[in-house]
């Protein structure tokens, strides 16, 4: 096992595609079941613990210029015409397996966002829910994860299992509250996380490219020893020196004019700090190197046969270095969330293990920035989730709530993802003769 | 048709390896390669690098050391010795703690550091098999957290809320805190064996979801929490659920390292003489080979879960009902989940190699906290040692290169 | 341009690859490197190419030094390659593949990919290649992809081309057209390197031939040179070029397969509809390209396959739907293509090998417990049999040799109470003496009265080793001809030509 792909998968033989040209479609019973057991689960919430009462979504914030009326829904009614919505759902992607088809992504997509919206309304019952709040809180908890879950994807294109995201975002954090508390500026701390990241990512590129350790293993390694070193530091530097080194200069809010101001989506996306701007861009940029630049292709072909690269003139393992360094750097930014807008200052490991809920965004997302983003705004708005209901009060036990991203990866990696190539040379070391 | 055939090709098909460069043996299996493979010498150098580096830190946060670096120009001897006394000062309260104390005066005393050494390192010792197990069969198991948690809490309601004699409550708690870790991994088992669920993603998801579980059971009166209590904490194990002391009162091990040692010779005989060992390592190295000589390698991979979640387990055990009896908490696994994935790479996931492993960093962690009490070092620097240890092992030629430069530049 | 090589020496550890090396391609020459497996060519190239680095020797361009750091330099000095295992990625097209490493950009780095279709266009239609500058290279037949590969060479304008063993992938008809290509490129005036074994295609389109053997240049020969003189050449001693044997005492019809159907995970169909049957002391030998169904046809009888359909039966019980463990406890010996990916797990020893399918009962297996001693007299007992060439049965099998390792899997297949033998390209990438042994144990197998399924890619062992044969094409059976069948026909048929002539099916 060298990577977090098939043990059977091999980067170096091309298989012929297809023998005799015919092409049958196989379906796997997985999607149907998985939506099945969720369907009945919701059905089982509602049939044992009926609730009666009205459940309110708030669609903006007092402050917003626009203001969208409050929506009131009848609880049970509303929960469980959701949930014949899922049954139908379900019903139509069973269809399909029988008929020998895949259930597509729209139709998952949909059965999320019902489970979804039934689930909510009926533990927010007798309250209002703040969709706005919710949403926006989402995206600001999903920072860190983006920023981790594209290193993850830039590392892994090249062939470089990125498991060291959780040190490069604990680094990151560390490295950002000490120089913004020594500068009083928080821009001088957010470029010290790019380059602690980056730095984390030199030692895994170290041990990983030049030494032919698994890479796996590095990066639990790195993980720990950078959880060893911060916490080190924390108790024996920062603590005794808070005032000077541990009392980082905050990010403010700046909303951005007019596109502030669009009901709804203004409050949640452009009334932020610049951190999340900075995200914004940061998964364009990423995006379009990848696929539309002469980098992209490099990285994505020593990522895919590095032998092949090699043979065309490209420097395998100085590419693999350069991106893992801005993969590294990219992390790095994540880190920086935590201490340059959540809270004014670094704590031992608090990152509480986001690195490897970004990885796990990198193979729900499949390899591909953009859907590893949405993955990682999931986890973000099931974090959020928890939060706003213990504050609102719901009927469920908040520690089913926190278990609730976690739980909704297992289905995802085993139920929904569906076939997914990680690029073929992930994780694989490069020799050069 | 034995006529002559004008075999016009006649030698050799396609030309493979030319040069006849030995040929890689079953690619793509780096992990255990790199595990097994690798030569002692190296390894002390990695012990000796790990600790240099530890005394650098050690020595760059002390606060005299600190001090005379501002006139080093000046007194250099100052800068030395101060030095030399935290490198020294911590390095001895880490030996003082974890295995002799010089400075008292009775034997029992003097030695208790070393028992200590042992009780720490038995759960060590117990998930670094568990671990390692899963190595050897190409799994990489991260949730020996979980499996740590829901083992101990499972025992620990065995413990709490059963009146048995102990011939029948002790073992009792043991073997259902067992069975529960191995269900628990077996879960991650099934899922990559059934659908290609990455067991790395799914341990780690199973560990959140172990601790909130057991958060749950904590905060719940009738399951674990312990009444009249606004704690996640549980009552104490009852007497006749406790791990018994091996070495009398004076001593804290308890029965917990006998029953580490008896795995260990355990995992032992699986690996090296059990045909299910065989099977095992034959799938951990080659998957594609093992399932083409008919061995079903997704029925391995869970049976494989259950037996490294059931060690795993019970270190959790051991945690509950013999180290910290006196309640069941969510901090019970005592960062030792993770601490197992370093002791079984160091100890190359071989059961010796994890018992000596395992005893190293038990002596560590006893001679951390007796460093950070005694010279006010943080115990986290045990963790930087440790996990350079393990990087450094994994390197030989990394670790060599570092010991010949200096050599070269002195000349 | 010309190419001189002079005195290259390359040593991985003890063992010299290249020994003192001299060779000269001149332009407008299509130069042969001739040689046995491991004899050392492709080595050669690889320092040529800047993939390794010469210990000793220099490489010569029009009569200019060079000092190639990697491949970079060797392509920017004119030098192009056409690898065996095509260095092409699957997943981009052929228009990204050919500009990998030599792209033109537009604004910030960005690709300009219609420069890069033009290109492609450019030298597709001038040498008349046909392809489709935006088709995926995974999806393109192979013929195909190696043209993409001598695309990608041209477009950097290389004057010296490099074929490391082309056709071993390729049917008779491809093989032609490459053939013609390669005269096409030398009327261009590039200088030619084509590296191979077959003696035949040498004689077709070589205009001068160096013999390789052991690392070490043994003579040069001229075009005109019989099979039999450039054999001997290259393995050092007259070849016997027959495998003996008698002809077969036929028995009952124990192995029938009936409309067999085989789809691959991503829900190609791999084979469609084959039926045939083994008589009891029969080899059938299936002929055909590689890659059209026969790996999935071995796989679905071993059990080895997910999507199968049809049935295969064996002394008249069902082995579809059982597991693999069934299967080889039924009686089926299996010899699979790819050795170390399926035969051997590299990091065990010898000994261990030695019981991979064995691994549940007796002998080896008591109580859940290894019987080490019973194992051990064992694999030294094969050791000797099967003249496995190791220190001792505790060597790891990784650290064998091709033949040597493929001996340990026959030994471990064959010492089994056999009702079928399943062997898929047993002497790949092995050595002559290899193969000459290999070959007897497959043909003593049958001579015990089982039947015996071969699958080969090379149509000599096919002609060797068959009675019947069975040609394969695009996962369906051309036809099922009797073994003496002229190779013409055969060649025809993997071309997925049915003979009009064909003397029925005798399945």
């Amino acid at each position: 096992m060298s990577a977090l792909t098939d043990p059977t998968s091999t980067g170096a033989s091309p298989a012929p595609a297809a023998t005799t040209g015919e092409v049958v479609t196989l379906v796997s019973r997985k999607t149907p079941v998985v939506l099945g057991v969720l369907t009945v689960g919701l059905a089982l919430i509602l049939l044992l613990q009926p609730e009666s009462g009205d459940t309110t979504l708030r669609l903006a914030r007092e402050t917003d210029i626009f203001q969208l009326p409050d929506l009131t829904l009848p609880t049970m009614p509303t929960a469980w015409a959701l949930t014949v919505v899922c049954a139908l759902l379900t019903g139509e992607s069973v269809r399909r397996y029988l008929a020998k088809k895949r259930t597509p992504m729209w139709l998952v997509s949909i059965f999320a966002v019902a489970w979804m919206t039934g689930f909510l309304v009926w533990a927010a019952v007798g309250e209002t829910l703040p969709v706005v709040g919710l949403l926006a809180g989402s995206l600001a908890l999903a920072v860190p994860l983006v920023f981790g879950a594209l290193g993850g994807v830039l590392g892994e294109r090249a062939g470089v299992v990125n498991i060291a995201i959780d040190g490069q975002l604990l680094f990151g954090a560390f490295a950002a509250a000490v120089v913004s508390s020594m500068t009083g500026s928080p821009w001088p701390g957010l470029l010290a996380a790019a380059v602690a990241g980056a730095l984390v990512a030199l030692v895994l590129g170290l041990f990983a490219i030049s030494y032919f350790v698994d890479q796996i293993i590095v990066g639990v390694v790195l993980n720990v020893l950078v959880i060893g070193i911060t916490s080190f530091m924390f108790s024996q530097v920062l603590a005794p020196n808070a005032a000077d080194l541990n009392t980082s200069a905050r990010f403010k809010v700046v909303p951005i004019p007019v596109l502030g101001d669009i009901p709804l989506i203004g409050p949640i996306l452009f009334r932020q700090t610049p951190v999340v701007y900075l995200l914004y861009i940061a998964v364009a940029v990423v995006t379009f190197a990848l696929y539309r630049t002469r980098w992209g292709l490099r990285v994505r072909a020593v990522g895919e046969h590095p032998m092949a690269a090699d043979t065309v003139g490209i420097k395998v393992n100085r590419t693999r270095y350069r991106t893992i360094l801005i993969a590294g750097a990219v992390a790095g930014l994540g880190g920086a969330f935590y201490t340059l807008v959540s809270v004014p200052q670094f704590n031992r490991e608090m990152t509480g293990g986001a690195g490897y809920i970004a990885l796990a965004a990198v193979i729900f997302g499949k390899w591909d920035p953009i859907r590893a983003t949405l993955a990682a705004l999931l986890f973000g708005f099931a974090s959020n989730l928890q939060g706003v209901l213990s504050v609102i009060g719901s009927n469920v036990p908040s520690q089913f709530m926190l278990m609730l991203p976690y739980v909704v990866t297992i289905f995802a990696v085993a139920g929904l993802v569906g076939r997914s190539r990680p690029p073929a040379a992930d994780g694989v070391p490069y020799r050069p003769q | 048709m034995n006529d002559a055939v004008t075999n016009e090709q006649a030698p050799a098909p396609a030309e493979k390896e030319s040069g006849g460069q030995p040929p890689e043996p079953g690619k793509g299996h780096s992990l255990m390669r790199q595990i097994v493979a690798g030569d002692a010498f190296a390894g002390v150098l990695a012990v000796v690098l790990a600790v240099l580096v530890g005394s650098v830190m050690v020595a760059a946060t002390d606060d005299t050391v600190r001090e005379t670096a501002g006139y080093v120009f000046a007194r250099p001897s100052d800068f030395f010795s101060a030095v030399w006394d935290a490198v020294w000062g911590a390095y001895t309260a880490l030996f003082r703690g974890a295995v002799y104390n010089n400075l008292v005066s009775d034997f029992a005393t003097q030695i208790r550091p070393l028992t200590e050494t042992l009780k720490f390192a038995a759960p060590l010792i117990l998930a670094g098999l568990g671990v390692g197990l899963g190595f050897r069969a190409g799994l990489f198991n991260i949730g020996g957290r979980g499996q740590m948690l829901l083992a101990g809490a499972a025992a620990g309601y065995v413990g709490i809320n059963f009146d048995l004699p102990i011939a029948i409550h002790l073992p009792l708690a043991i073997l259902v805190g067992t069975v529960v870790g191995a269900f628990w991994a077996a879960i991650a088992g099934v899922l990559k064996a059934r659908t290609g669920a990455h067991e790395v993603i799914v341990t780690i998801m199973l560990n959140y979801v172990a601790y909130y579980l057991l958060f749950y059971a904590l905060s719940k009166e009738g399951l674990l929490q312990a009444p009249g209590s606004a704690n996640p904490k549980s009552l104490p194990m009852k007497e006749s659920a406790v791990l018994p002391d091996i070495l009398g009162d004076r001593f804290n091990l308890h029965l917990g390292f006998l029953i580490a040692l008896v795995a260990v010779a355990f995992a032992w005989w699986l690996l090296n003489r059990s045909a299910l060992g065989y099977r095992i390592r034959a799938v951990g190295e080659n998957p594609s080979a093992a399932r083409s000589a008919g061995i079903d390698v997704g029925r391995t991979w869970i049976t494989v879960m259950l037996i490294a979640g059931a060690l795993v387990g019970l270190a959790g055990v051991n945690q509950v009902l013999g180290t910290v009896p006196d309640g069941v908490t969510l901090d019970l696994d005592a960062g030792i989940g993770f601490d197992a994935i370093t002791v079984a790479l160091l100890g190359r996931s071989r059961p010796l190699g994890i018992l000596a492993a395992g005893l190293l960093f038990g002596a560590f962690k006893a001679g951390g906290f007796s460093m950070q009490a005694a010279e006010g070092i943080p115990v986290d620097i045990v963790l930087v040692v440790q996990s350079l240890i393990v990087l450094f092992i994994a390197a030989p030629p990394l670790v060599r290169a570092i010991f010949r430069l200096p050599a070269k530049e002195a000349k | 341009m010309k190419l001189e090589l002079r005195g290259i020496t390359k040593r991985f550890g003890s063992l010299v690859a290249n020994d003192r090396i001299s060779l000269t391609v001149e332009p407008g020459e299509i130069h042969a490197l001739l040689g046995e497996n491991g004899a050392g060519k492709s080595t050669l190239m690889n320092v040529l190419y800047g993939l390794y680095r010469a210990d000793e020797g220099e490489i010569l361009l029009d009569d200019e030094v060079q000092h190639f750091s990697g491949p970079g330099d060797a392509m920017a000095a004119g030098i192009g390659m056409v690898h065996q295992h095509f260095m092409l990625i699957p997943v981009f097209t052929v228009a990204e593949n050919v500009m990998l490493g030599n792209e033109s950009t537009g604004f910030a780095g960005t690709l300009d990919l219609d420069a890069a279709r033009a290109r492609v266009k450019e030298i597709s239609e001038r040498f008349g290649f046909h392809v489709d500058p935006d088709a995926l290279v995974e999806d393109l037949p192979v013929g195909v992809q190696q043209r993409v590969e001598i695309i990608k060479a041209l477009s950097r304008d290389a004057e010296l081309l490099v074929f490391d063993e082309p056709t071993a992938v390729l049917t008779p008809q491809e093989t032609d057209e490459l053939m013609e290509i390669m005269r096409q490129l030398r009327e261009a005036g590039k200088a030619i390197v084509f590296i191979t074994h077959k003696l035949r295609e040498v004689r077709a389109v070589a205009d001068k031939i160096t013999v390789i053997r052991l690392g070490k240049v043994v003579g040069e020969a001229e075009p005109t040179a019989s099979n039999a003189e450039l054999a001997a050449m290259m393995v050092g001693r007259p070849v016997e070029l027959v495998v003996h044997k008698g002809p077969p005492k036929l028995g009952e019809e124990v192995f029938v397969v009936k409309d067999l159907r085989v789809v691959n995970a991503t829900g190609h169909v791999q084979v469609d509809g084959i039926s045939f049957s083994i008589r009891a002391g029969e080899v059938l030998a299936v002929a055909g390209v590689q890659g059209n169904g026969q790996t999935e046809l071995t796989e679905a009888i071993l059990g080895l396959q997910d999507h199968v359909t049809g049935s295969v039966r064996l002394d008249g019980k069902e082995l579809l739907g059982r597991s693999v463990r069934q299967v080889l406890d039924a009686g089926v010996g299996f010899i699979p293509e790819d050795r170390q990916e399926d035969g051997l797990v590299g990091n065990m020893t010898i000994a261990e090998n030695l019981m991979l399918n064995r691994s549940f009962h007796l002998p080896f297996v008591r109580r859940g417990s290894l019987q080490i001693d019973k194992l051990r007299a064992f694999a030294q007992e094969k050791l000797q049999q099967y003249d496995v060439r190791a220190r001792d049965i505790d060597t790891a099998c990784g650290n064998l040799s091709g033949g040597n390792q493929q001996k340990v899997v026959v030994a471990r297949e064959l010492s089994r109470d056999l009702r079928l033998l399943v062997a898929a390209q047993p002497t790949r990438g092995v050595d002559v003496g290899s193969i000459e042994f290999i070959h007897k144990q497959v043909v003593a197998t049958r001579d015990s009265g089982v039947p015996v399924l071969v699958v080969s890619t090379e149509l000599d062992e096919v002609v060797a080793l068959a009675d019947r044969i069975m040609v394969l094409y695009r996962g369906r059976v051309v036809g099922i001809v009797p073994g003496d069948t002229p190779r013409e026909q055969l060649g025809l048929m993997m071309t997925g030509e049915r003979p009009k002539d064909l003397e029925g099916d005798v399945a």
